[in-house]
């Protein structure tokens, strides 16, 4: 039984009524590591945020379920979502700089959740965000945790998020894209970290990226997006032994490889993306008839 | 270093400031028209009289000379003898000093009060009717000066519904058994709350008279700076803690918020200060700004000179203070 | 969002039309006063005093907003009041501007030592209680239109120096000026044809601004007694009056009040509405 499973989630502008997310369905199982990819405005962040209950003002859910431990957040009256959401779920946030909130020590931005949704003591959950930030390989736990976000460099704010996100032992993280904002060197070691948690907590995680090389070393599972549909869902073995739309093998014919970065690129091509549209258009025409 | 060395060019600047008020204030008054001194005599006074007291005051020397002397006296804090009271000035002005003080902090707190509801429960209501509203009635508070909402509030609640005192800062006929004249501060202090009760009903509409424009003027900086946060990531991050609306703003965003509001309510609140100067008058509190309007009428120069220089000082020290808890408020600068 | 544009052009439009009705009737009654008003403003009549208005029972026909303890007309008083608070608002408001537009302008465009003397005036400025400083300049220059006029200029520059000096440092650090300047123009050329008509919207709405600002400095000094002469029908002179009496009559108070509250609304929400209208923003 997956932890998290999203039914024909569909989305849409409020207002103009522009659909984002078109009946959108996956899931994912404790321990397990799905990957959703896709193009840039493809709406995976709009998962993410479905499902932590964060989309913006302007977007509104217009369908479909979202079964978070099997109840239907969308079913719930605001005060108890936001509760199990903050319970049971965490964000690793994409920029690391912007993240943490300026004016206020490292420690209670760590031990906030514990103290006030799960109601831990302090000093318990002082003890706990020291514990978290050695295991994130930070040095000098103690000191940090009294420092304020801009005494901290970048990567260092990102393996912080990332504990704060393990603090509360989660069954679900959703991380959007949690290396684009960090300097390529640091990247890799961040990547590793996050792999590293999840595998030793395991925990679900939900990872949105737009790196397909990213994906073949720490996801289980992959959802492809296009458009706010989903065009394939799969399990990254066979995605990379042969995707089976024709968009996915255009995506992957246009991602760099590692092991010949040099290699030409093969741009999408226009016809693939005739077809991928078309059937948008055809999830749209059932949309509106079904 | 680097701190003392701003601290110490900050000094000089606000030295050099009030050296020019003092010149200003001086060469001003002495071009007054009429006599102040034969207006204090008796009629029927002989010219020696007269001469006599005007070798008195100094007012028969050259104007370098009379100022090289009031400045040489004020640095020893002797800002000599007000004209129509015959009372050394400076007595006469920290005696009134803590009324108006205390009219400005009140005036301040139901600003700040004010202008944090205003901006808070706008930016709950982004968006809606609500936000709007609180909009337009920003706009009214601000377009219209303390001293047409002093008068305002003296027809509706002096007249219309006589809820609070229109004159006065406590009922004449009351014991008072202050030994300062703050007389709020102390009358908590003595747990003398019928007196606090009385003076908070004189010094309220004139406070809030004062604090409207204030208010509007927090308010809409406050919930711009607050819109903005509340977009920014660590708030959408704290969304996903399961806090809610409440506790977001007033956690995540509000102490952020609050540092570019700030700054201009520094400058904001010596306009306030200023604004006593009528509001007392209108509601015939007994402060500073009263007693100034009397020194101008009587022509009692040393006190005008006095009244002025403090009022100087008091501005630049509020203006300083703003500095000073801008950099411990702001973690940046505290550490860096 | 082009809703949200077109709202606020809308609401700058409304803003725009309502305040400037309301000033149009103003500028009437201050025009036409001598032949509109019912009666002779300053005739005295103590038979006659603190006459209610004309829905009120006990009013005296021919006093539509009733008198004050002179015996009065309220109303003919407000028209001739019209005037000067119109002509106050108009020549002090528009000294006001050239002379503090034109330093704040010098010294943001200049800089260097220009900008360091009028910034260390400005800062000695912002040290005085505006007014008491205003008080104490009439009771100087004694009584009268142009006392009142010098006392607003003079406690007033600041609030255009300060702006426009911002605005032209702001427009000065731009790559037209330099240009401008790499052209071989001259700096004062380069202040006037580049720099001004940039600071310009600002200024106008400034300049609304202040003429309300004009019309309650006036009122105030009227309160305390030393505008014109007591005689003369001012707004704030009537609500100096007012106040004093307002237990038992409240109309001498109330109808210079609105009137007043109303012109100073009408010029803020004018420049407001300027403002929304010149924001390069949003046009
Ligand atoms: N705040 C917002 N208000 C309205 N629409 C939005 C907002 N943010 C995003 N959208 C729209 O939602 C759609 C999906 O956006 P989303 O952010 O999920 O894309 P994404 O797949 O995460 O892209 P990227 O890889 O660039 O992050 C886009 O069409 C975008 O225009
Ligand atoms: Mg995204």
């Amino acid at each position: 039984m997956s932890f998290l499973r999203v039914n024909g989630l569909s989305a849409r502008l409020k207002g103009a009524g522009h659909p984002i997310l078109r009946g959108v369905s996956l899931s994912v199982a404790a321990g397990e590591v799905r990957g959703l990819v896709g193009e840039s405005g493809a709406g995976k962040s709009m998962i993410g945020k479905a499902v932590l209950g964060i989309l913006p003002k302007a977007v509104e859910v217009s369908g479909g379920e979202i079964l978070l431990g099997g109840v239907d957040l969308l079913r719930l009256p605001p005060k108890e979502r936001r509760a199990r959401i903050g319970a049971t779920c965490a964000l690793i946030p994409q920029d690391p700089l912007t993240a943490l909130n300026p004016s206020r020590r490292i420690a209670p931005q760590i031990t906030d959740r514990l103290v006030d949704i799960l109601g831990w003591d302090r000093g318990r959950a002082l003890a706990r965000a020291e514990e978290l930030l050695a295991e994130v390989h930070i040095p000098d736990p103690a000191r940090v945790l009294r420092a304020y976000p801009h005494e901290l460099s970048g990567g260092m704010r990102q393996r912080i998020l990332i504990a704060s996100a393990f603090a509360a032992e989660p069954k679900l993280i959703v991380a959007d894209e949690p290396t684009t904002a960090l300097d390529v060197t640091v990247q890799k070691q961040v990547l590793k970290l996050i792999a590293e948690m999840q595998a030793r907590h395991g925990t679900a995680l939900l990872f949105v990226t737009h790196d397909l090389g990213v994906v073949s070393k720490v996801c289980d599972s992959l959802t492809v997006l296009y458009g706010g549909l989903v065009v394939e869902d799969t399990d990254v073995r066979s995605f990379f032994a042969g995707p089976a739309h024709a968009y996915s093998r255009a995506l992957l014919a246009a991602t760099p490889k590692y092991t010949d970065p040099q290699a030409s690129l093969t741009p999408v091509p226009d016809a693939v993306i005739r077809d991928v549209q078309a059937e948008v258009a055809a999830a749209d025409r059932r949309a509106r008839h079904g | 270093m680097q701190l003392l060395r701003a601290v110490l060019l900050r000094l000089a600047t606000t030295a050099v400031t009030l050296l020019g008020v003092a010149v200003i204030v001086f060469v001003v008054i002495r071009v007054v028209p009429g006599n102040p001194i034969a207006m204090m005599l008796p009629p029927g006074a002989t010219e020696a009289d007269v001469a006599r007291l005007t070798a008195q005051y100094g007012l028969d020397k050259s104007l370098p000379e009379q100022f090289l002397i009031w400045a040489g006296g004020v640095l020893r804090g002797d800002f000599g003898l007000s004209i129509t009271a015959r009372q050394p000035v400076l007595d006469l002005v920290l005696g009134r000093l803590p009324a108006t003080l205390e009219l400005s902090v009140m005036a301040l707190v139901i600003a700040c009060l004010l202008g944090g509801f205003a901006a808070l429960t706008g930016t709950r209501a982004r968006g809606t009717g609500g936000e709007a509203a609180i909009d337009v009635a920003n706009g009214m508070a601000l377009s219209i000066p303390d001293f047409l909402w002093g008068l305002i509030l003296v027809l509706l609640f002096g007249v219309l519904w006589p809820l609070f005192h229109i004159s006065g800062r406590v009922t004449p006929s009351l014991e008072l058994p202050f030994t300062t004249d703050f007389y709020l501060f102390e009358s908590v202090l003595r747990l003398r709350f019928d007196l606090w009760a009385n003076i908070v009903s004189h010094m309220f509409l004139p406070a809030l008279a004062l604090a409207i424009p204030l208010a509007a003027i927090i308010g809409q900086l406050l919930k711009q700076s607050l819109k903005e946060t509340m977009h920014l990531d660590y708030v959408t991050l704290a969304r996903t803690k399961g806090y809610g609306e409440n506790h977001v703003i007033l956690r995540e965003a509000l102490r952020n918020a609050i540092l570019p509001t700030l700054t201009l309510v520094g400058v904001q609140f010596t306009f306030l200060i200023g604004g006593t100067v009528i509001i007392e008058r209108l509601f015939s509190y007994e402060g500073l700004g009263n007693l100034a309007i009397d020194a101008v009428i009587n022509r009692d120069l040393p006190l005008i000179q006095g009244i002025v220089i403090l009022f100087a000082v008091i501005f630049t020290a509020v203006n300083l203070c703003v500095d000073l808890l801008y950099a411990v408020l702001n973690p940046r600068l505290r550490h860096g | 969002m082009a809703d949200a544009r077109g709202m606020v052009k809308r609401k700058a439009g409304l803003k725009l039309w309502l305040s400037g009705g309301w000033l149009a009737l103003v500028v009437l009654a201050a025009l036409l006063a001598p032949w509109i008003a019912p009666q002779d403003p300053l005739a005295q009549d103590l038979f006659l005093g603190r006459m209610p208005p004309a829905w009120v029972s006990g009013a005296e026909p021919g006093y539509w907003l009733g008198t004050d303890s002179l015996g009065r007309d309220v109303l003919s008083r407000i028209l001739h009041g019209a005037r000067i608070a119109l002509t106050v608002a108009l020549v002090a408001g528009g000294i006001t501007c050239l002379i503090g537009a034109a330093l704040g302008l010098l010294a943001g465009f200049l800089r260097g030592w220009v900008d360091l003397a009028i910034s260390r005036l400005i800062d000695i400025w912002m040290a005085f209680p505006p007014v008491l400083f205003s008080i104490l300049l009439i009771a100087v220059l004694g009584p009268g239109l142009s006392s009142i006029v010098i006392a607003i200029v003079v406690i007033d520059w600041t609030r255009f120096a300060r702006v426009v000096r911002a605005e032209a440092m702001a427009q000065g650090a731009m790559d037209y000026v330099a240009s401008a300047q790499v052209a071989g123009r001259g700096r004062l050329s380069t202040m006037v044809t580049e720099i001004l008509p940039n600071v310009l919207p600002t200024i106008v709405v400034l300049l609304t601004l202040e003429m309300g600002i004009a019309v309650i400095v006036e009122a105030i000094l009227s309160f305390v007694n030393l505008s014109i002469s007591t005689d003369d029908p001012t707004w704030g002179g009537m609500i100096a009056e007012g106040r004093t009496s307002v237990h038992q009559a409240w109309w001498v108070l109330v109808f210079p009040l609105v009137t007043l509250f109303l012109t100073v609304l009408a010029f803020s929400q004018l420049g407001e509405g300027l403002k929304d209208r010149f924001d390069p923003v949003l046009r």
